[in-house]
């Protein structure tokens, strides 16, 4: 039979790098169900049958966050064999208080504890044997990043499992003698509603009001109303609530047995290397520019230079040339139809050329995202920017998506990963393709040239507009539903500087671009094709050039989905037609116009006067679909990105549909008021806008409703 | 006087801790609970968070957050 361990631990202890460690190339990454938290599970190298189950970073069983939910469910309900609790030895006290809570649970602890090198290092000594002894539990020394000794603790927790005992829950002394009376009575009225061995967990969490525990017992009011009474004496015997004498007694218990078994070398007043570091990074004056220049460092080399050089080469010369050049050649020597080839070349081998064209560039931001996490610098990037972007519903770590997007919206998205609280994660994936990036650039230069007359200032103002979109859309969403209600604690650990390991920063960048390649590749792949088919074909059903577009399926579309864009005045096939064909690729709207107005050549003046005379020389109209299509979803690879970072299809539509709002709102106001103000008259679209401005007004500026107790519990289960 | 009004580099004694369940669990769960020493390291450069040392490690906290762990001077 397989044997589960499951690795739990605090955020930054070296869990994860013990599980890389363990685990080799055999991980498997999914999702808990129901939250976005990630999954990963993997098997003992060398031990099929042994299945290591990688719990998220947590400080806490609470009943408040996913992360710690979706821990204490899998512990307490899938009981695995043995638990492996990794302990950093460095900051031992915290570490020990999610140990305490993992002994209650009833299923067999052994205690690694990590980081004994720099513990070492600081000149101090902990009687692990003491510490096991007290906690009841196997407590063994390792260092996961030298990979010291980690095998032996593997071995402890096999040898726990194949004894297939249950530990006596009760062996370290946690609690005082009025809440163990309390404890007592408790378990006495529950123990026919759980397992023997977990009576001691759940009687504890029935103590602290844990609304999760009460709901699933189900207790009758007799039971809850006896249980009431003996919690409310303990309460006022001990002057507290009961949540917080649990933990107070946990810190305490640990307090007591610490100051026995911990024996610190030195003055406090020595700096470490991380303290130094500190200082100057996160100093009053220096912080900002060093922020700023580790900001732009990351985009030039990953969205300026390096990154667009290798994205571009993958496009146009790999794909672009190379391949679709190969398989012409090799489809005509077979004697394929024009068709077959059409549709390899320019739909599939096009299509997943524009997916694996991103790739590059991820890898990129990613290997520098996977840096700045592992050092333990994004946690300050977070604690610099708080400030500025708790406003509008967003962490301080939105700030790099936003950043990122200005290139490309796909690593944008996927770089929103390192936000944990997940309001603030589902938010910045929403917004964080605001900021107009580099292929939507190509619209507005053209719409610059064709209709300001290359105005300078007409990107900036793009720019800003993108900027104001992000800032009003996150007070607006803030008020609302599920954004709703009191932010999430920023009470967040400032990890110490490290190193980041070579291994542990590749392993994390090659999970995230195979995670991108298979969600966007399953989703582009159809998609291209049958667009392509539709632009290629029409009812004759052989197949058409790009100038014959007009008797394409396409066209039918396009004349059928026109009247969406009438209000927004490109209500043409054309219109429609580039709007959809530039959710293929943003860029991709300005050569459909120009392919769709018949300009005679690419040259830009050509293609220019083509897309003017196509809009009736109207510069509101070209304004208006400028706005549309860089304020509306962003294209197709950015959209399933966006889907498989929200975690569920539900999210994933009303980004969409938020965003779709956002562009079509921002182009009919503009539009419809444009008109009415140079002289258009007043008509139903005319009052429309105005509608809309006074809707947008409203829902900033309205002051936020109260928000009701049950929502906050939902989003902390769902 | 609430852990707010701790100036940087002074040290206060928790000795309530006030607040929703949920922020106060998440306070208490970092290691902040009655007697615990926090030191208050610095500010971060926009005024908010602050940043302090309790139980040996450096943890980041708003001032609005701040203001619901009451402190006695050390």
């Amino acid at each position: 039979m397989a044997i589960k361990i499951a690795l739990a631990g605090n955020p930054n202890c070296g869990k994860t790098t013990l599980f890389n460690d363990l685990t080799g190339s055999t991980q498997f990454v999914g999702n808990w169900p129901g939250v976005t938290v990630e999954k990963k599970e993997g098997r003992l190298k060398g031990h099929k049958d042994v299945i290591i189950q990688d719990l998220p970073g947590i400080y806490s069983l609470s009943p408040y966050s996913p992360e710690e939910v979706v821990s204490r469910t899998y512990l307490v309900e899938e009981k695995p064999d043995v638990i492996l609790d990794i302990v950093d030895g460095s900051n031992i006290e915290r570490n020990l208080y999610l140990t305490t809570q993992l002994l209650e649970i009833g299923i067999p602890v052994v205690v690694a504890v990590n980081m004994m090198d720099v513990v070492k290092k600081t000149g101090t000594t902990i009687d692990l044997k003491a510490l096991g002894r007290e906690i009841g539990c196997e407590v063994v020394p390792i260092s996961a990043l030298h990979g010291e000794n980690t095998r032996n603790a593997v071995e402890k927790c096999l040898a726990v499992a194949e004894e297939q005992k249950s530990r006596d829950p009760r062996v370290p002394h946690v609690y005082s003698g009025p809440v163990e009376h309390a404890l007592a009575h408790i378990e006495e009225s529950i123990q026919d509603k759980v397992e023997p061995e977990s009576v001691h967990w759940y009687a504890i969490k029935v103590f602290e009001r844990d609304k999760l525990i009460l709901e699933k017992l189900k207790l009758d009011s007799a039971t809850q109303a006896h249980i009431e009474e003996h919690i409310k004496d303990c309460e006022k015997e001990l002057d507290d609530d009961a949540e917080s004498i649990i933990t107070n007694a946990r810190y305490e218990y640990i307090q007591r047995i610490v100051s026995k078994m911990v024996h610190k070398k030195g003055s406090k007043q020595n700096l470490t290397v991380s303290d130094k570091i500190d200082r100057v990074v996160t100093n009053r004056i220096l912080a900002l520019p060093i922020f700023a220049v580790i900001m732009w460092a990351i985009y030039y080399v990953s969205v300026t230079t390096i990154g667009r050089i290798v994205t571009d080469w993958t496009n146009d010369v790999l794909f672009g040339t190379y391949i679709s050049g190969w398989a012409s050649a090799g489809l005509e020597a077979i004697g394929a139809a024009p068709w077959v080839e059409g549709l390899v070349v320019d739909g599939i081998i096009g299509g997943v050329g524009t997916v694996l064209g991103f790739v590059p560039q991820m890898i990129l931001i990613f290997l520098f995202l996977s840096i700045l996490e592992d050092s333990g610098y994004m946690a300050r990037v977070a604690f610099i920017m708080d400030r500025l972007f708790r406003h509008f519903g967003l962490s301080g770590k939105s700030f790099i998506p936003m950043l990122i997007g200005t290139g490309c919206g796909v690593p944008a998205i996927m770089a929103s990963r390192t936000i944990e609280n997940e309001k603030d994660r589902r938010m910045t994936i929403m917004l964080a393709t605001y900021l107009p990036c580099s292929a939507k650039m190509e619209i507005i230069a053209m719409m610059a040239i064709t209709f300001f007359s290359g105005n300078a200032w007409f990107a900036p103002i793009m720019f800003f507009m993108g900027l104001a979109i992000i800032v009003l859309a996150g007070i607006a969403l803030k008020k609302v539903g599920y954004f709703a209600g009191e932010p999430a604690p920023f009470v967040m650990e400032l990890p110490a500087y490290h190193v980041p390991t070579v291994k542990g920063v590749l392993i994390h960048v090659w999970e995230r671009a195979k995670a991108f390649i298979i969600k966007a590749g399953s989703i582009i792949f159809p998609i291209t094709v049958v667009l392509w088919f539709l632009m290629h074909f029409g009812p004759s059903m052989h197949i058409l050039e790009d100038s014959e577009m007009e008797q394409s399926f396409i066209y039918y579309i396009g004349n059928a989905l026109a009247w969406i864009f009438k209000p927004l005045g490109f209500g043409t096939w054309q219109g429609a037609v580039a709007s959809v064909s530039a959710e293929l690729a943003k860029e991709q709207a300005v050569s459909t116009l120009g392919m769709l107005a018949h300009a005679s050549s690419d040259a830009e003046e050509v293609v220019s006067a083509a897309i003017s005379n196509l809009f009736g020389g109207s510069a509101l109209v070209g304004l208006s679909f400028t706005l549309f299509n860089i304020f509306d979803a962003p294209c197709l690879v950015a959209i399933a990105t966006a889907f498989r970072e929200q975690g569920d299809r539900k999210w994933g539509w009303i980004t969409f549909g938020f965003q779709m709002a956002v562009g079509y709102g921002i182009a009919l106001v503009v539009y419809q008021l444009g008109s009415f103000f140079t002289g258009g008259g007043f008509n139903v679209g005319t009052l429309v806008g105005f509608l809309l401005v006074a809707f947008v007004v409203w829902a900033v500026v309205r002051p936020a409703p109260k928000k009701t107790a049950s929502g906050e519990t939902a989003a902390a289960v769902a | 006087m609430t852990l707010k009004d701790i100036p940087v580099a002074g040290t206060g004694k928790v000795t309530k801790i006030h607040g929703s369940d949920k922020l106060k669990r998440r306070i208490m769960d970092m290691g902040i609970t009655k007697g615990t020493d926090i030191y208050v390291r610095k500010v971060a450069p926009l005024g908010d968070p602050m940043e302090v040392t309790v139980r040996g490690f450096e943890l980041s906290l708003r001032k609005d957050e701040a203001v619901n762990i009451d402190v006695e001077p050390v």
